[in-house]
């Protein structure tokens, strides 16, 4: 890697040392998301988050009232994982469901499950929970069968009230709830529940948190009043390199109600007593800032090529397999290249936080994915140490990954130190969460397959240029909060790294689930990101499986073949077979059918991060030729995601990512000058809206004999692809660049 | 300079000392405590501060105070409550309408008052009138079966 190349300004931020350490080989996070399976734990074993947190009581707390307190290092994020991780520990304790609250991530107490993201919070935490809750029910029944001295195997429990078959008595979880049987660490090899037993897994029950959402309840961390409460808003720099030349802050605090101006370096915050007024006193300070700006962003039209001719590009190889002796002639070949753009979470409501300090401690209540790596990079950037950071984590507007919520508890605990430690609450600004949010990374693909007389795919051979997917909060080297690089004194970003596969950062899906003799993937990693990039839900995965699914299609045109069966041909497992004839029978596909010039249908498929979700997606689609876009009519899925814990929330789950999966392929691409980002509100960004909805019809493939799999991200990634086969089969052209906007479809209609 | 205003939200009478061109959002939230009302985007684009003004839908983060004059506001607080839910709001949770339900203010608000105008529409005119109101979560169908199960009276 060349350290002189950084001439853009996340780049510019390493130090030597750091890019030292990054060419010695590329960062790997091991711990982003480890892969334990519900009711997959191998003997001898606890699942990874009760490993790491063993004491029984941090998980769950019976209380003498009747009640099952629960404890989940899980945040909720929209998603309904946490009505789902109760239902699954009213199940294993053999309690009803109206027993269990749930508590919110609390730095306090809550056991650290670090980030909820990768579709892991049933598979990961779920697991935990449910091992912890079949070990509080197996010890309230040793103590229950000493109290009333019978055999253990004669006692059964209904929701929460032990009797024995003898018929010598019962006794309650809640009276013996008060002796303290959990204050201890997790037992190995504890049985859980079979699937015939079950009767709140796999139901639709309501979620927990939407009566108080439509009704305009205290949901959100906005929501949240505190006594002696202000309000707080920043200013940031109009670019990410822009320096600040001059600073008069005499409007500012000349503005009614401001409390305080503040700056620090290239931080800029405002105070006052009242919302309106912290907004106005930014305005003042927005106009009174004055700014350099250096044109340092490469051509937003040109992103491929910045890749390519990058200088410090770490080449990795993913997956090599070669075919040996026994090969299959190869008759001929095929190449393409696809692309996306940087992409935005884009989440409805802006990022907010409320920050206080009081006897030293600073508490702030954010939505953050991972309260505990939150605490680590804030501790660092205040300069208190863990014990003196207290985060509890407060719903936000959905996230979709990593977007401003933890920068903004960042900046309101600066604002809260700059008013002695009062309570300030912080929302951004619109313009706030599209310039300064890490967009999901542009991607760039080449493919390049060999195929034999009769079509199959004999070598397969991918290349991908990428950032980083992966710049959270918590990473090891530095701090990855925005405003903790603007201070006077600056803090680093951690370097950027790769999360390992299965799960994957960038490289997510890159191997592709079908079977090749021989294949080839490399990831071309780069690690200088000329706009601020993290995590957006599924990673890698959706630029990965555009072009795998979008190249099957090739490959199965050339080779004369129906594209369903085409990959059915090139998979062994059934399960992925089956969700692709189930979607395929759903939406009556027939084979060989073309489309007249105006509407076609493709098909796509993914296994999600290769362990999880099976998803197959079947598109109609219309393509106006007089306006030069695609109206996507329909689109069936089928998905197998193992044993469903609720029918209901999957389902809303696979919807929402079609949908948002819908908006990417079609509309968005974050744009941006040669200085600074200029998507800044919704008509620079556009998102699908009401009259642009294609109409969905999911089939779940239920498993109830098999574990439960991530499914929250599943149904995004093969989107695009179902969409630009669809496309080409009405008018015989290849969609390759993301988004299929009006120029992009004119493009390829001429 | 901050002015008293007398103003009728949710039924009752409020009084309220605020500078006149304040986003009525901010009096919503921060003088009433209500938190139906969202900021969004503070530029009448998505749609998350919803309220309804004299029976219209209004996006209260461009409407100043002083324009509020002797209006008739209702918020979704005004609807009902988790005890007593309005018709839409039962919908809404009958439908489990929400992902991470941020902008579920406006939706039930725009429906509320485009439903109180047109108690049959079809499904393809409930997309009409929500086709100013954002949701990121994909759940667009739920709001539009929730809309319509209220239209129909179920």
């Amino acid at each position: 890697m060349n350290p002189n190349s950084g001439t853009l300004p996340f780049a510019r931020e390493y130090s030597r040392r750091q890019f030292g350490q990054a060419a010695a080989g590329i960062l790997l996070f091991f711990s982003m998301n480890p892969g334990t399976v519900l009711g997959q734990i191998a003997p001898g074993k606890l699942p990874v988050d009760l490993e790491t947190n063993k004491r029984l009581d941090s998980w769950l707390r019976i209380s003498a009232n009747g009640t099952v307190e629960v404890f989940t290092g899980k945040v909720e994020c929209g998603q309904g994982n946490i009505t789902a991780l109760a239902q699954i520990t009213a199940e294993e304790l053999d309690v009803e469901f109206g027993r269990i609250r749930m508590r919110p991530a609390d730095t306090s107490h809550s056991p650290d499950e670090s980030y909820t993201a990768g579709s892991a919070s049933i598979e990961v935490g779920g697991s935990a929970l449910r091992y912890a809750a079949a070990d509080a029910r197996v010890s309230l029944l040793e103590m229950a069968a000493a109290k009333m001295r019978v055999p253990i195997d004669s006692l059964t429990v209904n929701d929460g009230v032990i009797s024995s078959s003898a018929g010598v008595g019962r006794v309650t979880y809640w009276e013996l709830a008060s002796e303290g049987i959990l204050a201890r660490d997790a037992r190995r090899d504890v049985p859980l529940k079979t699937n015939s037993n079950r009767h709140i897994v796999g139901t639709s029950v309501p979620r927990l948190d939407i009566p108080t959402k439509v009704t305009g309840g205290e949901a959100f961390v906005q929501d949240i009043r505190l006594p002696g409460m202000l309000f707080g808003r920043v200013v940031r720099p109009p670019s990410y390199g822009a320096q600040l030349a001059a600073f008069d802050d005499t409007s500012a605090k000349a503005t009614p109600g401001v409390v305080a101006v503040v700056r620090d370096g290239r931080f800029l915050g405002v105070v006052a007593r009242r919302e309106e007024q912290a907004i106005a006193a930014r305005a003042a300070l927005q106009r009174a800032a004055v700014w350099t700006m250096p044109a340092e962003l490469p051509d937003e039209a040109r992103i491929a090529d910045f890749f390519r001719n990058s200088t410090d590009a770490q080449v990795m190889t993913v997956s090599s397999r070669s075919s040996g002796a026994a090969a299959p002639t190869a008759a001929r070949s095929l190449k393409a290249t696809y692309s996306k753009p940087y992409l935005a979470h884009a989440s409805i409501g802006p990022s907010c936080a409320v920050a206080a300090v009081e006897n030293g401690v600073l508490t702030i209540w954010s939505h953050t994915q991972g309260p505990y790596p939150l605490r680590t990079d804030i501790a660092a950037a205040v300069g208190l140490s863990l014990d003196k950071v207290h985060i509890v984590h407060a719903q936000g507007s959905g996230c979709y990954g990593h977007n401003g919520a933890d920068d903004v508890a960042l900046d309101a605990a600066l604002l809260s130190r700059a008013v002695g430690g009062a309570p300030v609450k912080v929302q951004w600004m619109r313009d706030d969460e599209f310039a300064w949010e890490p967009f999901g990374a542009a991607m760039s693909i080449d493919m390049q397959a060999s195929v034999a007389a009769d079509g199959s795919i004999v070598d397969w051979q991918y290349d991908f240029w990428t950032n980083s997917f992966v710049m959270r909060p918590g990473l090891p080297g530095g701090v990855n909060l925005l405003a903790a690089w603007h201070l006077a004194q600056p803090f680093q970003h951690a370097p950027p790294g790769e999360i390992p596969l299965p799960s994957g950062g960038g490289d997510r899906n890159a191997v592709p689930y079908y079977d090749f003799p021989s294949q080839r993937i490399t990831e071309h990693f780069l690690p200088t990101m000329p706009v601020r990039v993290s995590s957006l839900r599924s990673l890698g995965a959706f630029g990965n499986v555009f072009a795998i699914e979008s190249f099957m299609d090739e490959l199965a045109e050339s080779a004369g073949a129906d594209p369903v069966e085409y990959r059915l041909r090139h998979l062994t497992d059934d399960r992925a077979k089956a969700v692709i004839r189930s979607v395929a029978e759903r939406a009556n596909w027939r084979s060989g059918a073309k489309g007249d010039g105006t509407r076609g249908r493709g098909i796509s498929f993914v296994r999600y991060e290769t362990t999880k979700t099976y998803v197959a997606l079947i598109a109609d689609i219309l393509v106006d030729r007089e306006s030069s876009t695609i109206r996507v009519e329909r689109i069936a899925a089928a998905a197998d995601a193992g044993l469903i814990v609720t029918p209901d929330g999957i389902s809303n789950q696979l919807e929402g990512a079609i949908i948002q999966g819908v908006s990417w392929a079609l509309k968005e691409m974050v744009r941006f000058d040669r200085k600074r980002v200029t998507s800044r509100d919704w008509a620079s960004y556009p998102i699908l809206t009401f009259p642009e909805l294609p109409e969905i019809d999911i089939v779940l493939l239920d498993h109830p004999e098999l574990p439960p799999l991530g499914a929250g991200e599943a149904a995004l990634p093969p989107v695009p692809a179902a969409i630009a086969n669809a496309f080409f089969n009405a008018t015989g052209k290849r969609l390759r660049d993301l988004p299929f906007d009006r120029d992009r479809v004119r493009a390829a209609l001429t | 300079m901050p002015e008293t205003f007398r103003i009728n939200v949710n039924g009752a009478e409020r009084v309220v000392t605020a500078e006149g061109d304040t986003p009525f959002l901010y009096v919503l939230r921060n003088d009433l405590g209500l938190n139906g009302p969202k900021f969004g985007c503070g530029l009448a684009q998505c749609g998350a501060c919803t309220a309804i003004v004299d029976g219209e839908a209004t996006r209260t983060c461009v409407f100043p105070l002083s324009a509020v004059g002797n209006a008739s506001v209702v918020t979704l607080e005004g609807l009902g409550t988790v005890e007593k839910p309005h018709a839409l709001q039962r919908a809404f949770i009958a439908e489990q309408a929400a992902q991470c339900g941020y902008c579920i203010n406006g939706m039930i608000m725009t429906a509320k008052a485009f439903l109180d105008r047109n108690q049959h529409p079809t499904s393809v005119e409930i997309r009409q009138a929500l086709a100013q109101n954002l949701c990121r979560c994909g759940t667009h169908w739920r709001i539009i079966r929730a809309v319509q199960s209220v239209a129909k009276g179920i």
